[in-house]
């Protein structure tokens, strides 16, 4: 099996689509010729033609609105918003008409758009190329949000979100686009390369939409996170000595409850992390779901590590970044209650 | 109170003697209590505008966006290249379309202040805009309306029951109860579903005349907005996406002169026309006298074999007036002089095809006194069937459950879970 990193996966989960199936059409800014900013849709033009990939004037809510009407018509677009700081502008197509068509005409239209952008941060991307927005997703009722951590997982749910008859927002950490990063920015950086999880089948395969995966068993504590911060989770609960267990949720909408609520009830203690600022973020949610379902087995109050009530900030990178240490924090506070 | 920024004329400015500048709020020309005024509009007569060809490049028929497309003259006579010349049987059927619109316009506006529904918005004076597109399309061009052309779908003979039923909210609407009345959906009828959200539907029609494009469909797009709405980001990204991708759509502006209570001079008509908008995306733009049915099925038709023929897009003005108030929710003797919808120099769409007809010899005052009488009592007893499947507020709608179904292709397990909280609290309070 070839091992690919995430840019190839995504690129690779293009192509088979664009292949298999004829009503797929990806378009975007700079994503035709040129094949994306970050190389996504490398090539996908020269190999199935200017109909199927190409480029979009910079207008994200043109972009996404006619991927609406194209879907209305019949076909399964995938529209790039280049960046996830830059998708506000087609808020009101994403809100009030892809997530709503097939509720309003009850069946007689859908959406069947699938929109990809790059999001999160711990790239020096300052405060318009570094944004989490998935908690304002979340609250769409209507729309998919899914958010991969690895080159498999990539591949297999950009084809499902693809295959998926209702609006999906997949948002790629661009942070992953070449390799892991666990937070630790002081250390060299890490490719995919020889990672088990960057081994993806050439073939047509998918990841299955709401469906969480344990990334790694643990006894003491359950620790949830999706995107980056499960490579920072990882090494959080490493460099805390707590044996937790870590589920990356890679959907965000549907969410996979019966997960989290299996592994909270046997560790009785439960830490969420992730990059978007903490007020009304989505971890917000996830300890209101944790705490009804959960409360006679919790231990401890459930913790959030995320990002701080700000903009994100330029030059404080790193102290605005929930990197391992603050996930190690927040485990030993757990353990000592 | 000291000023950080310097204050207007402070230092900078000294001994400049500039007048000072003023912020211009533009007011319409009439308000309530003061007698109507149009003569500021240029009405040329009918059959003056010359008719280019259907595959002319926008920029050598810059003055179309400009001049008022008109066919039928003060005498009810049928001028110029414009004349479609359409057999007696369409003409007709033109004129039962837009009766019928105006019938049912007024039944269901009787609903509403019946307490029968929440809501209505009638066409009144427009129908000729939604009826003249709709039968110079293919009825397998898809439309995306805006909630004022209820005329297509009646002259897609879609089934008057079925519009009351969405308007009752009733066990007969297939929209289930969800959708506030008017806001219809008919995929049978080549009629996409309205949204609230005013001009989101412009680009998804260009999206839906891309994809046709791209799969070598055959079938055009076209859709409508209001002038009010013009301003609106996606009427921007509509027409420079329908230039750039050469979309076959046909982009409908009706200037009815008003958004609820704002005159057309807050969509920018005191500088410019509204298809003078195409002429700065490259797009071909027409001008058309939106109360002459010949015009707006002309033109229409110009633009669809524009777009057949893989010349490009087209957008329309419609000029027309708003003869009722914006909505049931509205009194426009509030903002606008009471004497306008009389004063309306461009008439009564119907009046004016009808006296064609009588002009043509293929009609008569007594006929069309009978057809008035005879669609007036198909639409009482249309709505005597719909009333049957319950009014809003009556308790005969869809089973409340059905409220979590449609959200997505398959409940998820959190509407799930409330679905039977809220029928199982409906249980526990013996309901």
């Amino acid at each position: 099996m070839p091992a690919m990193n995430m840019i190839q996966a995504l690129n690779h989960a293009l192509d088979v689509m664009l292949a298999r199936d004829p009503d797929v059409l990806i378009f975007g800014e700079d994503t035709g010729y040129f094949g994306g900013v970050f190389r996504v849709t490398d090539g996908l033009q020269a190999k199935h033609g200017l109909k199927r990939c190409f480029d979009a004037p910079i207008s994200e809510g043109g972009i996404i609105a006619t991927a609406i009407g194209m879907g209305a018509y019949g076909l399964r677009p995938v529209a790039e918003i280049q960046f996830a700081d830059y998708i506000l502008p087609a808020f009101d197509q994403l809100v009030s008409e892809a997530a709503r068509l097939r509720y309003r005409s009850a069946g007689e239209f859908w959406a069947p758009i699938t929109v990809r952008s790059p999001y999160g941060g711990g790239i020096f991307g300052g405060q318009t190329h570094s944004q989490s927005p998935e908690a304002i997703f979340a609250h769409i009722t209507g729309l998919k949000t899914v958010i991969p951590s690895n080159p498999y997982d990539a591949k297999g749910l950009l084809i499902a979100a693809i295959e998926d008859d209702d609006p999906v927002v997949f948002l790629e950490p661009k942070r992953l686009y070449n390799g892991p990063f666990d937070g630790r920015h002081d250390q060299a950086l890490k490719t995919w390369a020889g990672d088990p999880r960057a081994e993806v089948p050439e073939e047509h395969y998918t990841v299955p939409l709401g469906k969480a995966a344990i990334e790694r068993e643990g006894a003491d504590a359950t620790v949830l996170a999706y995107g980056t911060m499960v490579h920072v989770a990882a090494a959080g609960i490493a460099e805390s000595g707590v044996d937790a267990e870590l589920i990356d949720l890679r959907s965000i909408v549907p969410l996979d409850i019966e997960t989290i609520v299996a592994s909270v009830r046997k560790t009785g203690r439960c830490v969420i992390l992730h990059e978007a600022s903490r007020f009304g973020g989505f971890g917000g949610e996830l300890a209101a779901l944790v705490q009804e379902r959960c409360f006679y087995h919790l231990k401890s109050p459930i913790e959030r590590v995320a990002g701080w009530d700000t903009p994100y900030p330029h030059a404080f990178e790193w102290d605005y970044f929930p990197g391992p240490a603050r996930l190690a924090k927040a485990l030993a506070r757990c353990m000592e209650r | 109170m000291s000023d950080p920024h310097g204050s207007a004329g402070g230092e900078g400015q000294a001994g400049r003697n500039l007048p000072p500048l003023r912020l211009h709020v533009p007011e319409p020309p009439a308000r309530p209590g003061e007698a109507a005024d149009f003569t500021h509009f240029d009405i040329p007569a009918a059959g003056a505008q010359p008719r280019p060809d259907e595959t002319a490049q926008p920029g050598e028929m810059r003055d179309m966006a400009y001049g008022l497309v008109r066919v039928l003259d003060e005498e009810g006579r049928a001028a110029g290249p414009w004349d479609p010349r359409l057999p007696a049987e369409t003409l007709l059927r033109m004129l039962r379309y837009m009766a019928l619109t105006r019938a049912f316009d007024a039944r269901m506006f009787r609903a509403q202040r019946q307490g029968k529904t929440s809501f209505y918005m009638k066409s009144t004076g427009e129908e000729a805009v939604s009826i003249g597109a709709a039968l110079a399309l293919s009825r397998d061009d898809m439309c995306f309306p805006s909630y004022r052309q209820q005329g297509i779908l009646i002259t897609r003979d879609w089934s008057i029951v079925d519009m009351m039923n969405q308007i009752y909210s009733n066990k007969g609407d297939r929209m289930k109860g969800r959708q506030l009345p008017i806001m219809y959906s008919a995929r049978e009828a080549g009629f996409f579903s309205i949204s609230g959200n005013l001009t989101t539907q412009y680009p998804q029609a260009v999206g839906w005349a891309m994809a046709s494009a791209a799969k070598g469909d055959t079938r055009i797009a076209a859709t409508w907005c209001g002038e009010g709405s013009t301003a609106e980001g996606d009427f921007h990204s509509a027409c420079t996406f329908a230039s750039v991708y050469r979309a076959p759509v046909i982009m409908n502006v009706v200037n009815n002169q008003w958004a609820i209570s704002s005159f057309s001079g807050f969509a920018g008509a005191e500088a410019t026309t509204f298809a003078a908008r195409a002429v700065g995306y490259g797009i071909a733009g027409l001008r058309v006298d939106g109360n002459d049915v010949l015009a707006v099925y002309a033109a229409t038709r110009w633009a669809a074999d524009r777009a057949r023929a893989n010349a490009g897009p087209t957008l329309i003005e419609h000029f027309t007036y708003r003869v009722e108030g914006h909505s049931t929710s509205d009194d426009p003797s509030a903002y606008r002089s009471a004497e306008e919808s009389s004063q309306w120099p461009l008439g009564d769409p119907i009046a004016r095809l009808k006296q064609h007809c009588i002009a043509i010899g293929i009609w008569d005052e007594e006929r069309h006194a009978a057809m008035d009488k005879e669609l007036a009592e198909m639409v009482r007893d249309a709505a005597r069937e719909a009333e049957k499947n319950g009014i809003l507020g009556h308790g005969l709608h869809h089973p409340m459950e059905s409220m979590f179904e449609d959200v997505f292709e398959e409940m998820p397990w959190h509407l799930k879970e409330q679905q039977q909280q809220m029928l199982d609290e409906w249980k526990a309070a013996g309901l």
